[in-house]
């Protein structure tokens, strides 16, 4: 276990001044600036609403791009980060001739790459409910501060963060297995639009492709909350699929990892 | 033994890479693993560190299986394998320092290590903006962090200035005679070996073709007399029946040397026989020369 949390404080010391780690704060900082300022600008439209409404329309913005492409670009690209940085210095021969396990080195990279997951949907949570707050003050019309949507938008994220492991852990697998940016890209580009093709088709087994798990999961809960119930059911036959993938995938690739030679 | 292969093989694919290396490394010494580009030598390295994997239980190091004791064996171990892996976005300090962390280190040992290898002035720039000189530098520091018992370091004076390399190898002097560690150093320059090493393994096409100490590669190296006369054919039979050990090659009689009173006793034999000698000498085959030989076949 001390293994593993060294390889975990050692990944953050690495990626601390890169876009890997840098990624998961700018990116929601720059879409809640971009999108607060857009509601600033047309913050008379939002007026009729009663103050949830406003929340849900608010933070819409936000999920709408999130779920459908901005998640899993994001997954993708930070799980390709959290590697490269071994592959672009030829450090995997020398991290494995650490007295290190195997295990905590692959572990504590997958562990770090689910944190900067985390992180990035937690920001945006909180960035969300900061920039609520912060156009009330500035438009007395905006009626943010009349209504507690931190639960809900929290619930939100976490499920948006469940559905996405699935990803995770695949494109985590790939970008392990390949040193080069345009396979793991690639390839999780192509499922990524796969995914949304055979989901906006009404495919009826489009929960089996993990790269659509965060836009069904939203779309689900946007199916299921109204103005008179917000709750919503977290963990979902896609969430659950998520994980099994998640929890698969990550077994799988440490077998094939370990056993796999550094030339 | 620090370092033990028994017949070790190792295959890419269906090509063999090293055939039956049985490397014995005793402690303490400056064990110089020579070859030419290709030979093995990283292969056996990686093999050593547990990178590639041998089919079969036959490394030992330490006295200890390989495959069942990895890190207790690796944490007893400081290694450079070909180019030095370095993290470029971070200084040389912060090289060192992530090292530190996941070794356990110190971090004081950081800046001892910065001050051995020169890099105390270039600490906080970032590494990927190092010389090849500096990033070997580096290399060594990280390998030498964890003050290990053995250190294997495959071609650590590439890139280095002259005065590089001699501080490199003083300071493997250094580290064996005053501080009882073991180095296994490979190169493919034989001058560096013979400067730096105590022993020597030389490898090619994946076979150890000599291993021994520094002396006894020297006693490979045997001076020969060279004898042009006008009939070679029976000139050497002459030799032959009156005791000595004759060779012909391309028209004169190879024989070894042993002093230069057997030059003139031969020399006063052929004259005596009705042989005109043209030219009696010595010749010595260098080490670089003995090198090939080993090498070539």
């Amino acid at each position: 276990m001390y293994a593993f949390l060294i390889s975990l404080r050692s990944e953050f010391f690495k990626t601390r001044k890169t876009l890997a780690f840098l990624s998961a704060i700018l990116l929601p900082l720059i879409l809640t600036i971009l999108i607060s300022a857009g509601f600033f600008i047309n913050a008379e439209k939002m007026v009729p609403y009663q103050p949830m409404i406003q929340w849900m329309r608010f933070s819409s913005a936000f999920l709408g791009v999130m779920g459908f492409l901005l998640l899993p670009m994001l997954v993708i690209f930070q799980t390709y980060s959290v590697n490269n940085i071994e592959h672009k210095s030829d450090m995997w021969k020398s991290l494995f001739s650490l007295p290190l396990p195997k295990w905590s080195m692959y572990s504590s990279k997958w562990v770090y790459a689910v944190l900067l997951n985390a992180l990035c949907l937690s920001l945006f949570a909180g960035f969300v409910l900061a920039a609520g707050q912060l156009l009330s003050l500035l438009k007395a019309d905006l009626r943010f501060n009349e209504y507690d949507f931190s639960g809900l938008l929290l619930k939100i994220h976490l499920k948006m963060f469940l559905a996405s492991l699935g990803i995770l852990s695949i494109q985590f697998f790939l970008s392990l297995l390949w040193d080069d940016f345009l396979k793991p890209m690639g390839i999780g580009f192509l499922l990524t639009v796969f995914g949304i093709i055979c989901n906006n088709l009404g495919w009826k087994y489009a929960f089996t492709i993990p790269y659509a798990h965060p836009m069904i999961a939203l779309q689900k809960m946007m199916s299921q909350t109204t103005p008179g119930s917000t709750d919503f059911e977290l963990l979902t036959k896609e969430v659950y699929i998520s994980l099994a993938i998640s929890l698969v995938t990550f077994i799988a690739g440490y077998f094939v990892i370990s056993r796999r030679s550094v030339r | 033994m620090i370092i033990e292969t028994r017949g070790l093989s190792y295959f890419f694919g269906k090509q063999r890479v090293l055939d039956n290396v049985s490397l014995k490394v005793p402690m303490g010494c400056i064990y110089g693993f020579l070859g030419p580009n290709g030979a093995g030598k990283t292969t056996t390295i990686k093999i050593l560190l547990n990178l590639l994997y041998s089919s079969a239980n036959n490394v030992f190091v330490f006295g200890k299986e390989l495959r069942h004791s990895r890190i207790e064996i690796l944490s007893r171990i400081g290694s450079l394998i070909e180019q030095p892996s370095i993290y470029p976005h971070l200084s040389g300090k912060e090289n060192l320092a992530n090292r530190a962390m996941l070794l356990g280190i110190n971090s004081r040992r950081v800046d001892e290590m910065l001050s051995l290898v020169d890099l105390t002035d270039s600490a906080d720039k970032k590494a990927g903006k190092y010389s090849l000189g500096m990033k070997q530098r580096l290399g060594i520091a990280l390998a030498l962090l964890p003050d290990p018992e053995l250190l294997i370091l495959d071609e650590p004076t590439n890139g280095l200035d002259p005065n590089g390399i001699i501080q490199i190898r003083k300071l493997l002097q250094k580290l064996t005679s005053e501080h009882g560690k073991t180095v296994f150093v490979s190169s493919h320059l034989l001058s560096e070996v013979e400067r730096m090493a105590t022993y020597v393994g030389i490898i090619n096409k994946g076979k150890l073709l000599f291993q021994g100490t520094i002396d006894e590669l020297h006693g490979l190296n045997t001076t020969s007399i060279c004898i042009e006369v006008d009939d070679t054919v029976s000139a050497a039979n002459i030799l032959l029946s009156n005791g000595y050990e004759a060779d012909i090659f391309a028209d004169t009689i190879q024989m070894p040397f042993s002093s230069k009173q057997q030059m003139g006793n031969i020399n006063q034999l052929l004259v005596n026989q009705g042989h005109t000698v043209f030219s009696l000498s010595q010749t010595k085959h260098d080490l670089e020369k003995l090198f090939l030989d080993i090498t070539k076949n």
